[in-house]
């Protein structure tokens, strides 16, 4: 099966620095792809530039079995690909209908439609047996940090997305919140979305993820599927970039 | 995980529950307790004042002294209007009553010099209020210089560009018999009536067929029982109004009669109605919002941020125009003055008493209009108790840092509400 998104070679740097070195990463519809690494190892980096907001050096982007050229995130949006930021980029004033359609709200003529927005908004939350919200007419300002997070997923996937990336979604959640958050980005890869989900955690990228891709210094130590590796073994990638027969060969 | 188990009133309200007319009220009385005041501060303080003015200065609550409240306050709340645009992205204008001034000048010179028709030279005015708001806009979005600096400079450079127009602080009348009606005549009774009840008929119909509409769809509507309070109110309060303004203030009717609604009144209605309408139903008012709320949000959904600051510009200096305008049409002339002193003082003061944050994100052009009245019925409660310049300069300041304050306060409230 070929992956829905695939980088291949991608180098980049910022100046003297090289961040990313030859990087490979691939990403599969329906399945959740972790992508782990220590701070600095450039994880952020990779995504903004399969995002479009960094242009990479080189290497190339396949997306769906053609390579693509992404030149900004209009780009990224076209084809499918949505990332969900950390800082969660909703406007607290507004309702959860008004976010999700930021920018891109429907009218009919002059006036916006609030009645279809409305409609296909509550679609997409009950489509992602979203039920923890009293009302999309609320203001995002009373919501709690996993209902935001939550608001800001289903944004992403209401324009019939095919990749959705995650950056750190759990980060600054509780128990509870986190789990229901992991719980939908296990179900966004159940609909058939490519999900990679950034994180540091390891309990939730063994939680939820069917491959773990780790960054060391820039370079991809090793993509594998999660049911094949432990605990350990992902924490030595990260610290070392190898593990056993794993890793990058020095 | 089980939390939907745990809390089912958490689920999405659907059409099948329906909110009644108590779930609205308690709904409004959650948004007050979490510091989502709203108009209440402005709506309380018009009461009580207008309580405490009546029971001083039984005057205060004759025909004339009300048609008076009309006339007195209706460039402040016009400049007001305006500068709720510029509140709501959070940045201010400190010019707006200067270029009221300045539109005002243009107003006058074009009118009396020039001997243009009148609609020629309102439009003139209008213009220079949307090149000014162009240039403050582009300074602030396009520069990036912080907008309270931008405008405290253009608050002194307008001063002196009045200066100029007026020609070194002459006095320019104005004698156009349409200017002047704006703010000096009033409708004939029966227009108003007329007037009265097309609005309030629209009013209902609007929210009739936005109800049934949403009802159809299966979408939670207002229930009949609130729109009928909501209209019914309106009737009465405005009925009331127009009843009041109706009746025959002239000290000496038999030589002259004094009846009617001030043209003013339905000029305010209709910049109302539109501004409303920008900002609740079209994308632009939307985006407004959205740059006010979160301008790094707004820019990565899209929105053209600082095209968005520059029209908020363009409307707060045009709208300070026809604030110009209307103060020229009361004054019956244009001098160095107009739009100075405390006028751009109490139009911030109007917008913020109505309940527009002066950090952005929250705000109504009906707050202009409300906080617009408490500006004008202290100003015109404090003259008539007699009281000089002195104190009515201090109350003002006060209540707009009381107004302020409460902004700030329920900010924090609602921050520690977790509203925030």
């Amino acid at each position: 099966m070929t992956p829905l998104l695939e980088v291949r070679g991608i180098d980049k740097s910022f100046g003297p620095v090289q961040v990313l070195h030859d990087v490979a990463f691939s990403a599969h519809a329906g399945e959740v792809t972790a992508l782990v690494g220590d701070n600095g190892a450039g994880k952020s980096t990779l995504v903004k530039c399969v995002g479009g907001i960094y242009p990479i050096d080189s290497g190339e982007i396949v997306f769906d079995g053609r390579p693509v050229q992404v030149h900004g995130p209009r780009d990224a949006g076209e084809l499918g690909i949505e990332i969900v930021y950390q800082d969660l980029a909703l406007c607290d004033n507004l309702d959860i209908v008004q976010n999700m359609f930021l920018g891109r709200e429907r009218r009919r003529g002059l006036v916006l439609d609030e009645a279809s927005m409305e409609e296909l908004a509550e679609k997409t939350l009950s489509s992602l047996s979203v039920r923890t919200v009293k009302s999309i007419r609320q203001q995002v300002s009373s919501l709690s940090g996993g209902q935001r997070q939550t608001v800001a997923i289903a944004k992403a996937v209401l324009w019939n997305s095919k990749v959705v990336i995650l950056d750190e979604p759990t980060a600054a959640l509780g128990v509870a919140q986190t789990a229901q958050v992991l719980e939908l980005v296990r179900r966004l890869a159940d609909k058939g979305l490519a999900v990679v989900l950034i994180s540091h955690n390891m309990n939730d990228v063994f939680a939820v993820s069917d491959q773990i891709a780790a960054l060391y210094l820039g370079r991809m130590a090793a993509q594998v599927r999660t049911a094949d590796v432990t605990h350990a073994q992902v924490v030595e990638l990260i610290t070392s970039g190898r593990s056993g027969d794993l890793g990058i060969v020095s | 995980m089980n939390k939907v188990k745990e809390l089912p009133g958490e689920a999405i309200a659907t059409a099948a529950q329906a909110p009644s007319i108590g779930h609205s009220v308690r709904a409004y009385a959650e948004r007050v307790r979490g510091g989502d005041m709203g108009a209440l501060p402005a709506v309380l303080g018009l009461v009580v004042l207008c309580t405490v003015f009546a029971i001083a200065r039984p005057s205060f609550l004759s025909p004339i002294n009300f048609a008076n409240l009309f006339t007195q306050g209706a460039a402040v709340t016009v400049i007001a209007m305006g500068l709720v645009f510029v509140l709501l992205l959070g940045e201010i204008d400190l010019s707006a009553g200067f270029a009221s001034g300045v539109c005002a000048a243009v107003l006058a010179v074009t009118l009396t010099s020039l001997g243009l028709p009148w609609y020629v030279c309102v439009l003139a005015a209008v213009a220079t209020g949307a090149v000014i708001g162009v240039v403050l806009g582009s300074l602030v979005a396009k520069v990036g210089i912080p907008s309270f600096v931008v405008t405290l400079a253009a608050f002194l450079a307008f001063q002196g560009l009045v200066l100029v127009l007026v020609d070194e602080g002459k006095n320019i009348s104005i004698r156009d018999e349409v200017i002047v009606a704006i703010a000096g005549r009033n409708l004939p009774p029966w227009l108003g009536w007329g007037l009265y009840a097309a609005c309030v008929a629209i009013y209902a119909a609007v929210q009739l067929v936005r109800a049934r509409r949403r009802a159809g769809r299966g979408l939670v509507a207002d229930p009949l029982s609130l729109i009928a309070v909501r209209v019914g109110s309106l009737a009465v309060i405005a009925g009331l109004a127009v009843y009041v303004l109706n009746l025959e203030r002239s000290r000496n009717p038999l030589i002259t009669s004094l009846t009617g609604v001030p043209i003013v009144v339905p000029v305010i209605l209709a910049l109302l109605v539109l501004w409303t309408f920008v900002l609740r139903r079209t994308a632009f008012g939307r985006h407004i919002y959205a740059v006010g709320g979160n301008a790094e949000a707004a820019r990565r959904a899209g929105i053209a941020v600082d095209r968005i600051k520059v029209s908020a510009f363009v409307i707060c200096s045009a709208m300070a125009a026809v604030g110009g305008v209307i103060a020229a049409s009361r004054a019956s002339s244009v001098d160095p003055n107009t739009g100075g002193s405390s006028v751009l003082l109490y139009a911030v003061g109007a917008a913020v008493i109505g309940g527009t944050s002066l950090f952005g994100g929250k705000g109504r052009v009906v707050d202009a209009i409300l906080g617009g009245a408490v500006v004008a019925v202290i100003e015109n409660g404090m003259a008539l108790m007699g009281y000089g310049s002195s104190v009515k300069y201090l109350v003002t300041g006060c209540v707009l840092l009381l107004a302020a304050g409460v902004d700030a306060l329920a900010r924090k409230r609602a921050a520690s509400a977790g509203l925030r």
